[in-house]
Order: C-alpha cells, then sequence, then structure tokens
C-alpha cells in the first residue's frame, strides 16, 4: 500500500513540477466586449506570429487580487491589464517587475504618460460631457462651464457619485485652466471652490455609479447632460442608434497599463507579448472594433479619420484634456469622499 | 435496604441513559453548532477584530515604533527616533512595504503618504544627521502632530476607527475631540439609516395589518389565491424588484406616463433617486414579512371573540380595539421587527433609487471594504451597525418580556 501511495505521489510531483515550470503565457485583461477585440487584434495574431501559447484570463481589478498571488506564491499571472490606481498602488508595493524598456522598442515609442516604471500603456479613455441630440436640437453645450448653464440648457445633470472627477469639472467650470485644477485641488481653499461651484448646481444634480448608467439616463430624458465614458456614449450611438453628441472640452483622460507580475517566469514571453502589442500597426487594430485610443506614437497615422474623431487620443480631443492625476486620489481619497457624502447629504 | 438500593440503581440507569440521551442529543446539535461557530460566529468575530487592530504601522517600522513607546509626547522625540526612522524607511522601501504603513498612516494625518514616499526617496546617507536632513526634506518631520500620528498607529490594539465611526478623533494629546464639521458624516448616516428603517417598518405595519386581517378571515381556497399575491413577489428576486421600481419611478416612466396622461400634473415629477422611492420601494420588497407574521398569529385567535364582544354591545371599533388588537399584538411585534432588522442591512435599493443624500450605513461599509480597501474603517461601522441594532433589540425583548409577564 504504502510504496505505491509514495509512487503515486512521486509520479504526481514529477507531472506536476515541469507543468508548473513551462506554464504557458497568461494574459489578463477586463473581458467582455473589450477582450474580444484584443483577441481578434492582439492574442491571435500574437500567437501566430511568435508561435508562442497565450492563455487568457479574465478579472475585474483590484489590487487585493494582485496582492494576494503575489504574496501567497502561487501566483499564475504573467501580464496584467491593470487601471492607473492599481498601477501605482502595485508598483509601490513591489508587486511589479520594473520595465525594461529597450526590450519594447524604447520609451520613445509610446506617448509619454503612457510609461510608467512599471508598465506600459494599454488604452486611454475619457470622462466626457454628453447630452441627446435628439432633445437639444439647437445648439448644444460646448464646455463644462455650458454644464452649469441650466437657463440654456434646462433640465438634470448626470455626474458619477463620488468626488473624483466632479471636484475637477467643478473647478473646470469655474474657469480654472486644466493644468491648474490639481495644484489648486492640493489646497483647502481650492477643494473649497470646487464644492462652492457643485453647490451652485446641487439641486439639479442626479449620480450615477456604473458606467451603462449615463446613456440610460439621456435615453430616458432623465437628464439633459451628463459626464459619462467616451465609449459607452458612441457604443449606444453605434449600437442603439442614439444620435448622443460627446463635448471634448475638458475632458478628463487616464490610462490603463499592461504590467508584468513580479517573478514571472514567463518573462521572456511576456516582453515579446508587450513588444508585439506595442507595434502601431497592431495597435491601430484596436480603436476601429472599440473606441479606445492607443500609445504607440505612430498608431494615430493609420487609424481612419472617422474613427480617430472618437478616441480620446485624438490631437483636437486631447489638447484641453486633462489627465486624472491618481497620485492626487490616492492621497485624498478617503478625505475627500467623506466630505463629499457629508456635502450631499446636507 | 434492598428497595433502596434497586431505586439507587433505577436512578443511576435513569441517569445513564439520560447521560447518553443527553450525548447523542449533544452529538446531532454538534453540526449546527459547528457551522454556526465557523459560517457565522467566527468570520463576524474576525471581521470585528479588524476595526480594532493596528499592526502595519508597528510590522512596517518597527525601530521607531520601539522608539516612539520612550517618548514623552512633549515636544520632539530625541534624535534616536530620526535615527529609527531613517533605518525603517530605507528598510521598508527596499522590502516594498512602505505602503502599507503609508495608508495607515494616510488616515489619519491626509498627506502622510506622499510625506512617506517622498521621504523615503531622499534619505540621508549614512554617517548624517538623521534629523536634520529629515527635517530639510519635509519640515512636517519638526512638528510633533507627525510623530504623535505615528505613535498612535502603534498598535496592536487602536481605538481609531471606531472613534472615527463615531466623528469623533483623537488630537495630537491624545485627547477625544469631535471631528471637524466637513468630515463628521457617520452619525448622520446612522440616524438616517434607522429614519428609513422605522418609516419602512411604519409603512408595511399600516399596508400588511389589513391584508394580514383579510387573509386571516377567508376561507382556506380563497387565502390561497391571495397568498399568491404575497408571495410571488416575495419569490422575486429584490434585484429585479427593484429594478422594476427604477422603470416605474423613472422621469419618462409609468407612473409619471399615467400622471401627465390623466393631466393630474404639468411636468413629470421627481421620483426616482429621492427619499420617496428608497422607502416605497423597500416597502414593498419588505411587506411580506411584516404580512406573514401577523397572519400566523392573526389566524391563531378564535373568530368566536370578536362575536362575543359584538354581543355583549361592543361596535366593531371596539371590538378590535379591545379584543383583536391586543391579541394580534405579538405578530406586531415579530413583524416589526424583522422587517426593521432587514431594512437596517438594506444596500442596493437605496444604492439603485436613491440619490447621494440617501445612501445607508451599507453603502460606506461597502465603499470602504470594496473600493478603498480600508477593512479597519469598514469594520469599525459593521460593528457600530451591529451593536445599535443589538441594542435595539434587547430593548424590545425587554418591553416583550414584560408585556407578556403583564398579561399572564
Amino acid at each position: 500500500m504504502k510504496p505505491l501511495i509514495l509512487a503515486a505521489a512521486l509520479a504526481a510531483a514529477a507531472l506536476a513540477a515541469p507543468a508548473a515550470a513551462a506554464r504557458d503565457l497568461t494574459v489578463v485583461s477586463w473581458g467582455g466586449a473589450y477582450q474580444d477585440a484584443q483577441r481578434a487584434v492582439y492574442f491571435q495574431p500574437f500567437m501566430q506570429a511568435r508561435g508562442i501559447r497565450l492563455l487568457e484570463e479574465t478579472w475585474d481589478g483590484g489590487v487585493g487580487v494582485l496582492r494576494a498571488k503575489i504574496q501567497s506564491g502561487a501566483n499564475n499571472w504573467d501580464v496584467v491589464q491593470v487601471e492607473s490606481e492599481e498601477l501605482l498602488v502595485g508598483c509601490e508595493e513591489g508587486l511589479f517587475e520594473r520595465i525594461d524598456w529597450a526590450r519594447i522598442g524604447g520609451r520613445a515609442a509610446y506617448r509619454e504618460d503612457a510609461a510608467h516604471e512599471c508598465g506600459v500603456g494599454a488604452i486611454y479613455y475619457s470622462f466626457i460631457l454628453a447630452y441627446d441630440r435628439a432633445r437639444i436640437t439647437g445648439e448644444g453645450p460646448r464646455s463644462w462651464a455650458d454644464f452649469w448653464d441650466v437657463q440654456r440648457f434646462p433640465g438634470k445633470r448626470g455626474l458619477r457619485r463620488g468626488p473624483k472627477t466632479n471636484l475637477e469639472i467643478a473647478l473646470m467650470a469655474d474657469g480654472v485652466p486644466a493644468a491648474q485644477v490639481y495644484p489648486m485641488l492640493r489646497t483647502e481653499a481650492g477643494v473649497e471652490r470646487a464644492f462652492r461651484k457643485l453647490d451652485a448646481l446641487r439641486p439639479h444634480l442626479v449620480w450615477w455609479t456604473a458606467g451603462s448608467q449615463p446613456p440610460q439616463l439621456l435615453a430616458s430624458g432623465e437628464v439633459a447632460l451628463t459626464s459619462a465614458y467616451n465609449g459607452r456614449i458612441s457604443a449606444a450611438n453605434r449600437n442603439d442608434g442614439r444620435n448622443f453628441a460627446i463635448v471634448w472640452t475638458n475632458n478628463l483622460y487616464t490610462i490603463d497599463s499592461w504590467v508584468i507580475m513580479k517573478g514571472s517566469p514567463n518573462l521572456a514571453q511576456a516582453y515579446a507579448f508587450l513588444a508585439f502589442v506595442g507595434q502601431p500597426q497592431a495597435q491601430a487594430q484596436l480603436p476601429p472594433r472599440i473606441p479606445y485610443g492607443v500609445p504607440a506614437i505612430g498608431a494615430d497615422a493609420l487609424i481612419p479619420a472617422a474613427v480617430k474623431a472618437e478616441l480620446p487620443t485624438t490631437e483636437a480631443n486631447i489638447a484641453t484634456a486633462l489627465h486624472i492625476d491618481d497620485a492626487f486620489w490616492l492621497e485624498n481619497i478617503d478625505r475627500l469622499t467623506q466630505r463629499f457624502n457629508a456635502w450631499a447629504a446636507r | 435496604m434492598a428497595e433502596g438500593s434497586a431505586a439507587a440503581g433505577l436512578a443511576h440507569r435513569v441517569r445513564r441513559t439520560g447521560g447518553r440521551r443527553r450525548l447523542a442529543a449533544a452529538l446531532l446539535v454538534m453540526p449546527l453548532f459547528v457551522f454556526l461557530l465557523v459560517g457565522f460566529v467566527g468570520p463576524i468575530a474576525a471581521l470585528l477584530a479588524r476595526g480594532v487592530q493596528d499592526t502595519e504601522v508597528p510590522r512596517v517600522l518597527p525601530r521607531v515604533t520601539a522608539a516612539l513607546a520612550e517618548w514623552d509626547g512633549r515636544g520632539l522625540p530625541d534624535d534616536a527616533a530620526f535615527a529609527a526612522l531613517v533605518e525603517d524607511l530605507r528598510a521598508a522601501r527596499a522590502a516594498g512595504t512602505l505602503a502599507q504603513a503609508a495608508t495607515r498612516l494616510n488616515y489619519d494625518i491626509n498627506g502622510f503618504r506622499t510625506l512617506m514616499f517622498a521621504t523615503a526617496r531622499r534619505l540621508p546617507v549614512p554617517g548624517e544627521d538623521a534629523r536634520a536632513a529629515l527635517i530639510a526634506a519635509d519640515p512636517a518631520w519638526g512638528e510633533r502632530a507627525t510623530w504623535a500620528a505615528i505613535r498612535r498607529a502603534a498598535g496592536p490594539v487602536t481605538d481609531f476607527y471606531l472613534l472615527a465611526a463615531l466623528d469623533l478623533k483623537r488630537d495630537t494629546d491624545g485627547a477625544i475631540v469631535a471631528a471637524p464639521a466637513e468630515q463628521a458624516i457617520f452619525l448622520d448616516v446612522l440616524a438616517r439609516t434607522f429614519g428609513i428603517s422605522a418609516l419602512v417598518t411604519l409603512l408595511c405595519l399600516a399596508a400588511g395589518y389589513p391584508v394580514a386581517a383579510l387573509l386571516a378571515s377567508l376561507e382556506p381556497r380563497r387565502a390561497a389565491v391571495l397568498f399568491a399575491f404575497v408571495l410571488l413577489p416575495f419569490w422575486t428576486s429584490l434585484l429585479v424588484r427593484t429594478a422594476a421600481w427604477v422603470v416605474l419611478l423613472q422621469r419618462e416612466g409609468v407612473v409619471n406616463a399615467a400622471l401627465l396622461g390623466l393631466g393630474l400634473v404639468e411636468a413629470p415629477l421627481q421620483m426616482i433617486f429621492t427619499r420617496f422611492a428608497v422607502v416605497l420601494a423597500m416597502a414593498h420588497i419588505l411587506l411580506p414579512f411584516m404580512i406573514l407574521p401577523l397572519y400566523a398569529v392573526m389566524r391563531a385567535i378564535p373568530p368566536g371573540l370578536g362575536r362575543a364582544a359584538a354581543s355583549l354591545g361592543a361596535p366593531p371599533w371596539l371590538a378590535f380595539l379591545r379584543v383583536t388588537w391586543p391579541l394580534s399584538l405579538p405578530g406586531v411585534a415579530a413583524g416589526s421587527l424583522m422587517v426593521f432588522i432587514q431594512a437596517l442591512g438594506y444596500y442596493i435599493t437605496p444604492a439603485l433609487l436613491g440619490g447621494a443624500s440617501d445612501q445607508m450605513i451599507s453603502w460606506f461599509i461597502a465603499f470602504y471594504a470594496s473600493r478603498t480597501v480600508n477593512w479597519g474603517m469598514a469594520a469599525a461601522l459593521s460593528a457600530l451597525l451591529l451593536v445599535a441594532t443589538a441594542a435595539l433589540y434587547a430593548v424590545y425583548a425587554r418591553l416583550a418580556g414584560e408585556t407578556q409577564a403583564r398579561m399572564a
């Protein structure tokens, strides 16, 4: 009996050990329509071109998941697409490999704000002002200042519940240039000014929480103007036959990044993958399928003009944009959320 | 004697079988007991413990924690503490653990996160004067409040989160003071949670009592049909019913369309994202929990009692007031308690139907647990809710006990 068990255990160990070492390159993204697009333009062509097997997984975010994988020593992910806040926290905590830029075409091959010491940009997306052309038929709003103009554009306003993005929007509506927004929010007077500006709009505000809500709120006439993710508005126009308009002035953009998990046994394959998806030709394939901006220098030139107009990275759209400052929010989110909630309850 | 010993033997046997039975009974309940322990008591205790644990700073910054234990809290700590901090920051930065301590300290003093990381990037070289170098790196190190915050977080236990859940905090000298007005929110939220729950309970009682009375008075076959109307929504998912209310109450929804069509209002009413919508939907969702216990109690009231009261000359309202209502009180109490306690923990309905000022305490617990991963705060708010609920239940049990004693 005993030798048998022992033999079985040895055999299992012998089978398991090389399997663990020779795990296929595992790439983790956000699933849904987005990952479908990535599969078509990145994953499949990469496997064919480089002959490297790639396993896909999906996740819902949260730095806790990554922390648990690294700390337990049982990490089975190699390349993960993370949001900017996770990039920052995970990098500070040493969950990710430092990017060796020479292996993926050099830092200069990417837009400057897409190159972080622990991650390389995957997509850009924006918070924009949206309205329904079917309801506002004349001249529409052009800026966040117009968002406050309830005389010209009567009706409710939709904003995302919580302080993040709203304090920035309030300051920009109050005439603060994008470059001055975060320096001002770092002062007590700046926060005070943002809340005072929000006060003026208080009776007209409706709060949304999920990205799917703003198109619904617009479609049902619940709100006249709303902040929204640009991709959702474009998708509603494309798939549901809506005629929503996007105001790009002072949009707030952020970046999702690819990271390599610390200690990945597939480091070489991971860099091969990042180098492949970093090519402008590959990245130019993504926006026609889903309207997100891409960070490789030179990709924009390869994108059809009609698609380009919908992207956060297009020159006209990014000119007045504000890059959401994750370091600021990491530090202030608890305090300002509490203050926001106290303000909202008054 | 023989009789006596036989009796003793019998008593012994009875005790033995009794003992065996008790053992068997204990073994039978054991799975349930273990299940409760593992699935209920354990996790709750573990969660509550997180509300008072404070281990990040002593784990990540052990030397400075030890050095500050001897600090009298007046003036600045001695040079040893400054040197210890430099050592700790260097080690923590290398180990990648600095963020854990920085996050914890940032809860107490906003800006601490930046302070820690900026300082860790500009550490003095060995041999340099640690005190001067740190204060040069950031003047905050020359302030007593900065060091007091580190000492307050020295663990292993803390009242920081519990105080914060009560809108209180400790100042630099360790005295408990009120949080600044723009940060004070949780007492309001707790009052709001109890207020909404009480309103929902009253509505359920007002709507559920007549329904239960009708159900109890009907013959079983007709009652069964009516019961379907109570039970079908009861079996429908909470999320579906909440979403249905969104459809009904929105600006161009069914209710507004009807009101406009009938000419009762001129412009659509704002119903969704208001307290009204939250209370209405919660009352609808919780109504069966009021009706069912009320029905069970009313069914047991002999119908003859009402007739007896009538034959003694009591008009219907008096018969109700003196006979039916007192006898149905246990059902009222049980139903109200069930509705009220469930309402206290509601999350998804206020989240979808309420505005920013209609969120109950669960929303904040979810915010801290899943959004900012501040488990201490989530645990402290949970403890606040648990204690408030338990206190309320204790008051109820006390009152109910007295009522029963009086009636007996």
